[in-house]
């Protein structure tokens, strides 16, 4: 493949990117640049389209204009490489998504078995290994019905590390949570930030973000409408809808 | 409380059916039509099942292998109900609704027409090509019946699971349909393809929804099996039709035709639902 020089340039770039629903448009030319290693946080109000545009890099939805490229993959119509874009990126949904009758174990094998051809054995203790840094291992038995929503969450996220992904996307991982599970998930979503994930991470979550973002993204009405260093982001923010976005949800 | 209810309502059905037979004057006679059920070999001794007896075998035969092949139709129809291609998702569409839409009776007539004298025909199935020396042996009379009466069995059959297919199609649609859209972005995250989307993740979790419903669709199909009698295929409800005629004790052989419809029907109810209590419990 001719555009497969993976080691140079940005993990992803977006340009131009443009979507609609019908008349209405949820992206509107959107511009971002990732880099290896990089940590992003996404915010904006509701409807602003931060699922929407994380959701066309791994090509859940499909964007109508401009150009998305993801470790070296051009994103289009073509569906054979998009498999193999998906190997490489990693998602962690809002509603954890498991698979409920399969065991945690299972869960985390499908996808190195089916997609990657990877033998059971292998993939067992590739799961094994990834359930123990979200720290659940000993649940690997259990069917997800069975677990609190901050352990299924941990292992939704292990089940997207088992592709050894290049590049993770958060899609609000602990907004469905109860309050005494969300310090769990970020702590995990902390650790493999240290260890030097590529993450984008939309989230309403402003500690996180400061402890963790390399930069921050500001959403509204399907554009990119900031994007600062968190020091810079949180202390003088230069649009107004910024501003006043900060100050709606710092005061909660 | 229930048990008096129940006392007063059995009283006054034993009460109704007494003075029903004194203004009828109606004089019973089971003997006739139960050597019709099972019969005794005056020369040898030996019991065998009559034509009462073979229709029944008939019809489960009949509703088992309709219910297989109408599942093969269902599972596939059902699949293009939910798929996202026009073109399948208009064929299976105006198959459920020519079904749906059409009664039983005419659509038998119409499409045993098809059936009988056009497709057998054509792919060279008549009554003799059938007597061939693999056909003659217990397990396939278990399984289909007389060789010699398969093409009108494969007929009444094929009739039936095209009929029925529709029903579970629409049984299978909503199986698929009720799996979660975040199943499928899940899936698609991780790589999978679209038949391993199918296979691992949608399927097994659609079946679950799926088996309930088919196994009342099964009971069904064994009651509709009856209307294959019209177009002359020999199970249950066209025995029962020949033995009234012949013995002109029309009650006595439909209520047990009725009686032997109830005890199948009744008897798969309450094993499905002990079946489905049992998966209930085990599944958590
Ligand atoms: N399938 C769809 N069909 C039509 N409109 C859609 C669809 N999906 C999203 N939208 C619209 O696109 C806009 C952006 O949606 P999106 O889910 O990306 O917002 P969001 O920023 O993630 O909001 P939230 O914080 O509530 O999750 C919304 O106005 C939404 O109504
Ligand atoms: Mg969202």
């Amino acid at each position: 493949m001719s555009d497969d020089n993976e080691t140079q340039g940005p993990i992803l770039s977006m340009e131009g990117v443009g979507k609609w629903y019908g008349n209405f448009c949820a992206l509107h030319d959107v511009n971002l640049m990732v880099e290896l290693g990089e940590k992003v946080v996404v915010c904006g109000p509701s409807g602003s389209g931060k699922s929407t545009m994380i959701r066309c890099i791994n090509r859940l939805e499909e964007h109508q204009a401009g150009t998305i490229r993801v470790a070296g993959h051009t994103l289009s119509a073509n569906t054979k490489r998009i498999e193999r874009v998906r190997r490489d990126v990693g998602m962690v949904f809002q509603q954890f998504n498991l698979f409920p009758h399969m065991t945690v174990l299972q869960n985390l094998m499908l996808g190195p078995v089916r997609n990657r051809g990877v033998s059971r054995a292998e993939a067992k203790s590739l799961a094994m290994h990834y359930l123990e840094r979200v720290h659940i291992a000993d649940q690997a038995a259990k069917y997800p019905p069975q677990l609190s929503g901050g352990q299924q969450q941990r292992v939704a996220i292990a089940r997207a590390l088992c592709m050894q992904p290049k590049l993770m996307l958060f899609d609000e991982p602990t907004s469905a949570l109860d309050p005494e599970m969300i310090s769990g998930v970020l702590g995990v979503m902390e650790e493999l930030a240290l260890a030097g994930m590529t993450m984008i991470c939309v989230t309403h979550e402003m500690a996180f973000a400061r402890r963790v973002a390399d930069r921050m993204i500001f959403m509204d009405r399907g554009e990119i409408i900031e994007s600062a260093p968190p020091a810079k982001f949180f202390s003088a923010p230069e649009s107004e809808r910024a501003q006043l976005f900060l100050s709606q949800i710092l005061s909660h | 409380m229930d048990w008096l209810l129940f006392g007063a309502v059995l009283a006054f059905a034993v009460y109704t059916a007494y003075r029903v037979n004194d203004v009828l004057v109606y004089h019973w006679d089971w003997s006739r039509v139960a050597g019709f059920i099972v019969r005794r070999d005056n020369k040898t001794g030996h019991w065998f099942a009559n034509i009462l007896l073979l229709g029944l075998f008939s019809t489960l035969r009949l509703a088992w292998w309709g219910t297989v092949l109408a599942c093969i139709i269902g599972l596939i129809m059902g699949a293009c109900r939910a798929s996202p291609n026009l073109t399948l998702r208009i064929i299976s569409r105006v198959y459920v609704e020519l079904i749906r839409n059409i009664p039983a009776v005419v659509f038998i007539f119409v499409f045993y027409f098809f059936v009988s004298t056009q497709l057998f025909p054509l792919i060279g199935l008549n009554s003799r090509t059938v007597n061939v020396p693999w056909t003659d042996n217990a397990i396939f009379r278990a399984l289909f019946g007389p060789p010699g009466l398969l093409t009108n069995f494969l007929s009444g059959l094929i009739c039936l699971a095209m009929f029925e297919g529709a029903y579970i199609t629409e049984i299978v649609r909503a199986g698929i349909q009720s799996v979660p859209k975040g199943q499928w972005e899940a899936a698609r995250a991780i790589g999978l393809s679209r038949f391993n989307i199918q296979r691992d993740v949608i399927l097994p979790q659609a079946v679950r929804k799926i088996l309930p419903p088919l196994a009342g669709q099964f009971i069904t199909l064994i009651k509709d099996s009856s209307i294959v009698s019209l177009i002359s295929i020999q199970e249950l409800t066209y025995m029962g039709n020949e033995v009234a005629n012949s013995t002109a004790r029309v009650f006595e052989t439909w209520i047990i035709v009725g009686v032997m419809y109830f005890a199948i029907c009744y008897t798969f109810a309450v094993v499905f639902g002990r079946l489905e209590s049992m998966a209930r419990r085990s599944h958590r």
